[in-house]
């Protein structure tokens, strides 16, 4: 199963070490992770997709909650959220089939935004899946190069922070442990 | 006021109430000990910087207080890491304070260079490099609150050479925002409530009590909530000392090396009360066979241990003491008898069992040793054990009464910790009577601490239990190496002439009958002594759950008989596997 975690965290130089060091040192599985500046100056987001079939995501967002950059961490896999990853993928495209490429990557709302002899870039926004999609479509025709950013997610509603339980309450959960 | 980084380092420890810091200097931290000249804090100078990482874990064990120890960068720094993985493994606050190379120059592999920050970052609960000096006395104040706050752990502060050179008006930094952050959750009504409805319905309940008890000072409420439900209590390595062990409702120690009717009996219970310990390995043995008839109530202040090793019916995230304290009016007061007379039976059992009742012969026995202390010293003394088959003899043979008088290096298992720990422990409790206990392979790695003991003319009684082998070792390449002892055999100094070089008064004994008047001796002289006791060569810590074996599948400790038969029968691997 994979879950989806964000956490603010300082915006300070080894914080990402930090992180990732936990993760390698507990021997989480981390699918994918990104980071960024948030809305707030001096706080950074970072947006884990996490492989829990081997270790409870409580346990994984304890543990970031243990790290003392870490400001707040929340697991949102199961709220209603958006969520986008970004891909720029180069694939064979010689002259005649631009058109082809075209008409495929729009279902998608994808565009290409570079154009060689015989290739193109495409780049598509959307969630992982869609993404997914558009990639397999893309493979018959030879994907040369492909970079996708890890999926970042944000959770539905008015208020940045509504939606999300309370960090004690959260931390609270992990009660009804039952076996 | 003006003030250098140096000052403002001294200006917090002072601040923090520290009165020892541990340490040993070099370039890059040259200014802080420059200034210490000049403040009211006692430096203990080891001979060795492992020596002054375990000597300020040891003062933090003995005293609750946070240690303190000093390095300066590079290999001073790198020589600390054994005793911060030591003191994070068994969650104890100290603050380690290096120097590093000047800001200018970081990430040049300058002389003396080392990330000592990379180097700790798993190993300690948090650390920081001050390149600035106006985060300096940010961080310090944050390190000491970050140390002693929710489950205790080591900090690191790496200070570069400028910024100790530097000067700021000083001014403290208001609370720290991280420990607010880090405020424990409000224990829910509906939880308390379960797990009275779970205490109340057991009828073979055990509590598992670990370092939890000792940290948050709640031997008081445990020994309450276990008289009140009628509940026998097991102990972990470094819970003892947390449940007197003279107690009716003390079964002594669990696990690996835990006597066969405690394991016996949390294999049987129907509920499991653990209370501030975290279901290591040396004490759950194999998870999928254990304990699986029982409820389980986890009550810890580390949300991420719940759950980590044992799935449990019910967790409560909270400090020991005041968890304890809110579940113990809603609890009904209980006995078990039939569940007690169960366990009593065990008892009974290993009792006729006890190495105690063994004939010394011309033999001298390590745990007779151990016990013989205990008999002079009453149970009365602070003992620092090191790692292996007589820490095991130790937790055994030796049984606490009260919490901070066991200091053993339980999680990382770190031979060489005894004597500069001891050290360390001596400085925070002046007034007890601190015995060193340790083999002979873990003297030698640390044994350079007996001149720092000495400098410092601490009173300190040291044991060193000789066998002539890395025990512990020797014993798993007895029982699952087929007796192949590859690289355990080991030659020691004459420990008595080496005590001698240092001007420390020494004793060998190999006969059991000059135990006890050797051990009254030393006690009757102040000052330092050392005792050597030559013991058996091949003895066997019993019982011992193999490593991943089910709890209950342990080699237990062969009926008592004549040494000679005793041991030739185990040669011939008649060692008795319990069902």
């Amino acid at each position: 199963m994979k879950h989806t975690l964000i956490a603010s965290v300082q915006d300070q130089p080894g914080v990402l070490v930090r992180v990732m060091g936990m993760f390698r040192r507990r021997a989480f599985n981390v699918e994918s992770l990104t980071v960024g500046h948030s809305e707030t100056p001096g706080v950074s987001r970072m947006t884990f997709v996490v492989d829990t079939s081997r270790i409870s995501s409580r346990i994984v967002e304890a543990n970031l909650r243990k790290l003392v950059p870490v400001f707040d961490v929340h697991d949102v896999t199961h709220l209603p959220t958006v969520s986008r990853e970004l891909a720029l993928i180069r694939v064979r495209c010689a002259e005649g089939e631009r058109s082809q490429v075209n008409d495929l990557i729009s279902i998608f709302r994808a565009r290409i935004v570079d154009v060689a002899t015989d290739t193109v870039i495409v780049e598509i926004t959307g969630d992982p899946e869609k993404v997914d999609g558009l990639v397999e479509l893309l493979r018959p025709r030879g994907i040369v190069e492909m970079v996708r950013t890890g999926k970042v997610a944000m959770t539905r509603g008015a208020s940045a922070r509504r939606g999300l339980a309370h960090e004690h309450d959260a931390d609270a959960d992990p009660l009804e442990l039952a076996s | 006021m003006k003030k250098t980084g140096a000052q403002i380092v001294w200006e917090c420890l002072v601040r923090e109430g520290v009165d020892t810091v541990f340490g040993y200097p070099g370039g890059a931290i040259l200014p802080i000990y420059d200034a210490l000249i000049d403040y009211p804090v006692h430096h203990v100078l080891v001979r060795h910087e492992q020596g002054a990482a375990h000597a300020a874990d040891g003062y933090a064990r003995a005293s609750g207080r946070v240690g303190v120890a000093l390095g300066t960068s590079g290999p001073g720094a790198t020589n600390l890491v054994t005793g911060i993985a030591t003191a994070m493994l068994d969650s104890i606050p100290v603050v380690f304070i290096t120097g590093q190379v000047p800001s200018k120059v970081l990430g040049t592999d300058a002389f003396q260079e080392a990330d000592i920050v990379g180097i700790t970052m798993p190993i300690t609960k948090h650390n920081v490099l001050v390149t600035r000096i106006e985060d300096l006395a940010p961080a310090l104040v944050e390190a000491f609150q970050i140390a002693r706050s929710g489950r205790p752990g080591p900090v690191l502060v790496d200070v570069c050479k400028d910024v100790q050179q530097a000067t700021i008006d000083l001014r403290w930094p208001e609370a720290v925002d991280s420990t607010r952050r880090r405020a424990l959750p409000q224990l829910k009504r509906s939880d308390l409530k379960k797990a009275a409805e779970l205490i109340a319905g057991a009828e073979r309940p055990v509590i598992l009590a670990g370092h939890g008890v000792i940290e948050s000072g709640a031997t008081a409420a445990l020994a309450a909530f276990a008289e009140k439900t009628g509940t026998p209590v097991a102990l972990t390595l470094l819970g003892l000392g947390g449940f007197p062990r003279s107690h009716p409702l003390c079964l002594g120690m669990m696990g690996m090396h835990g006597e066969a009717y405690v394991n016996t009996a949390i294999q049987e219970a129907d509920l499991l009360l653990a209370f501030g310990m975290r279901f290591d390995d040396r004490v759950t043995g194999n998870l999928k066979n254990y304990a699986s008839g029982a409820k389980k109530i986890h009550v810890e202040i580390d949300v991420s241990e719940i759950g980590k090793n044992v799935p449990v019916d019910l967790g409560l995230v909270g400090d020991l003491k005041q968890v304890l304290e809110a579940l113990l009016p809603s609890i009904e007061e209980k006995a078990h008898e039939p569940w007690m007379a169960r366990i009593e039976e065990g008892r009974h059992d290993t009792r006729s069992r006890d190495i105690v009742h063994r004939e010394s012969g011309d033999a001298l026995y390590a745990a007779h040793v151990i016990n013989d202390i205990w008999r002079t010293t009453k149970g009365g003394a602070v003992v620092v054990s090191d790692v292996g088959q007589h820490q095991m003899f130790e937790a055994q043979y030796y049984p606490h009464e009260a919490p901070r008088t066991l200091l053993t290096s339980g999680g990382l298992g770190t031979m060489g910790f005894a004597l500069p720990a001891a050290i360390g422990a001596k400085f925070a409790r002046p007034d007890a009577e601190v015995w060193v206990v340790a083999g002979d392979g873990g003297f030698q790695m640390t044994q350079c601490e007996l001149a720092t003991l000495m400098q410092e003319k601490l009173d300190i009684k040291i044991a060193i239990i000789d066998n002539g082998f890395l025990g512990m070792v020797r014993q798993w390449q007895e029982f699952f190496y087929d007796k192949r002892y590859a690289a355990t055999p080991l030659l020691s100094p004459d420990f008595v002439k080496l005590a001698g070089a240092y001007g420390l008064p020494a004793h060998r004994v190999d006969a059991r009958a000059d135990v006890i008047p050797t051990v009254e001796r030393v006690r009757s002289e102040a000052g330092p002594a050392l005792i050597h006791f030559v013991v058996q060569a091949e003895e066997a810590v019993y019982p011992m759950v193999p490593a991943g074996a089910d709890l209950h599948a342990m080699i237990r400790r062969p009926h008592e008989s004549p040494p000679e038969k005793a041991h030739a029968s185990r040669a011939k691997g008649e060692a008795e596997v319990a069902a």
